[in-house]
């Protein structure tokens, strides 16, 4: 999200727009989409929180799960964008600056409102997080450990946690499976693989390799090129269990 | 006293609006309210409970509503921690419920590969009829997030399995339960609030 519209970049940069927020929501519950998750990409880089009136009215037309990311950096924004119709909040670069923050949320609402977003890519022989990755001039790696973050974010009360591997994002040349087993394996919570998705066998590899609990994508889906049906039909043959 | 078809009781859990937007989807008036001659004068009545059970029925107690509820012989639909409220005791905070419908809840052993939460979209699978699940197939999908469950019992029409059968959908009289979010279960759910609201 970014200024009212649906936008997708590629490793983060270059953005441009895919279409309008309501339309795509209602094309995706349609589709059989499992839950949505919006990212206001620039609400951490220019230091605000989430805009909630466009939560309400996705709220209004979506029936399934969704998420909503940008900036949320108190527990009072959190309780404005669930009271707004939100199923949950991903913290990201607040949780960052103030992991304390993570704690407060799942203390306040339960922990199974509480996702962590974390945008981690190879470094040093391991990974390392990186902030504020929604502004190509701000994004830094915080030199921290991808598997400690990991680790402590569900000490503090993260129900769940969406690992956005940058190097794979937007390129659709399949998920990390490698970064995202190591994740797995310290990882208790519901893992949601993110960045790489370019065809079916994509997912049906994340799942069967990483072991992970749910598949996030966008470019394949915002460009047509797989349809969300189909998806899940071929990983129904696959033997991995989806809702039709 | 009040021209609502439902009136959803304000248990005080923060996301009341994705449940008064499915019951605008159906075109259904809802009133929120925490009001005891509101809720008793209701043609029907929604208990929903994000958050705590021991808050919720604080709650409750505070409003004067623990007797009103009890006393309902109108339809009510308890959501998630709303249908826990209906059994006699949680688990959860050591709570006294609303005992409309026997039994204790408990908490969800957590398991490798089975974290607790429950979240996520599961199965339905019916044990009895019941008019709230008219036209939806056997083996439906529906959105759950909850620790704690009800046991399957004489009150369970359907049940859902996460490491075991639990109870997924309770009725006892005018009492009717949902351990899962019928206004985030798609098609499927949007059916349910729908039969709720023809009894």
């Amino acid at each position: 999200m970014r200024d009212g519209q649906v936008v997708k970049g590629v490793r983060f940069r270059d953005h441009r727009v895919v279409g309008d927020i309501l339309a795509l929501a209602r094309r995706y519950r349609d589709a059989g989409a499992d839950e949505l998750v919006f990212y206001d990409i620039t609400a951490s880089p220019e230091n605000r929180s989430v805009d909630c009136a466009w939560v309400s009215r996705v709220a209004e037309v979506l029936d399934i799960p969704f998420c909503v990311a940008g900036g949320v950096s108190t527990v009072a924004q959190a309780e404005a964008v669930l009271g707004a119709g939100a199923e949950k909040i991903s913290v990201n670069s607040p949780a960052l600056e103030r992991p304390q923050l993570i704690d407060e949320l799942a203390r306040r609402f339960g922990a199974q409102c509480v996702v962590v977003g974390i945008d981690s890519q190879a470094a040093d022989g391991g990974y390392h997080v990186h902030q504020y990755t929604g502004d190509a001039g701000r994004a830094r790696d915080t030199r921290r450990a991808t598997l400690e973050w990991v680790r402590e974010v569900q000490q503090r009360g993260a129900g769940e946690i969406v690992l956005n591997c940058m190097a794979a994002d937007g390129v659709r040349a399949g998920y990390d499976v490698d970064q995202l087993g190591a994740v797995r394996a310290c990882c208790d919570v519901p893992l949601v693989a993110s960045g790489g998705a370019g065809t079916a066998e994509h997912f049906a590899t994340v799942f069967a390799a990483a072991g992970v609990d749910a598949a996030l994508a966008a470019s394949v889906f915002h460009s047509g090129e797989l349809e969300i049906r189909s998806l899940k039909s071929f990983l129904r043959a696959q033997g991995i269990e989806v809702r039709p | 006293m009040s021209l609502a078809d439902v009136v959803i009781i304000d248990s005080g859990g923060a996301n009341l609006a994705s449940l008064r937007f499915a019951l605008e989807r159906l075109g259904a008036r809802s009133v929120v309210s925490a009001e005891p001659a509101v809720v008793a004068a209701a043609a029907r009545v929604l208990l929903p409970g994000v958050g705590a059970a021991a808050d919720a029925m604080a709650r409750l107690a505070a409003a004067g509503l623990i007797g009103t509820v009890r006393a309902l012989s109108q339809p009510l639909l308890g959501i998630c921690l709303g249908m826990q409220l209906l059994y006699e005791h949680t688990e959860e905070g050591a709570t006294t419920g609303l005992g409309l419908i026997p039994g204790t809840v408990r908490r969800i052993p957590a398991a490798a590969g089975r974290p607790v939460p429950h979240m996520g979209w599961n199965t339905c699978h019916a044990l009895r009829p019941d008019s709230l699940l008219a036209g939806i197939k056997d083996g439906e999908y529906f959105y759950f997030v909850h620790s704690y469950a009800a046991p399957v019992s004489a009150s369970t029409s359907a049940t859902t399995d996460y490491g075991g059968p639990l109870a997924a959908v309770v009725e006892r009289g005018n009492f009717h339960g949902v351990q899962f979010h019928p206004e985030r279960s798609g098609t499927a759910g949007a059916r349910v609030l729908r039969n709720f609201l023809e009894f």
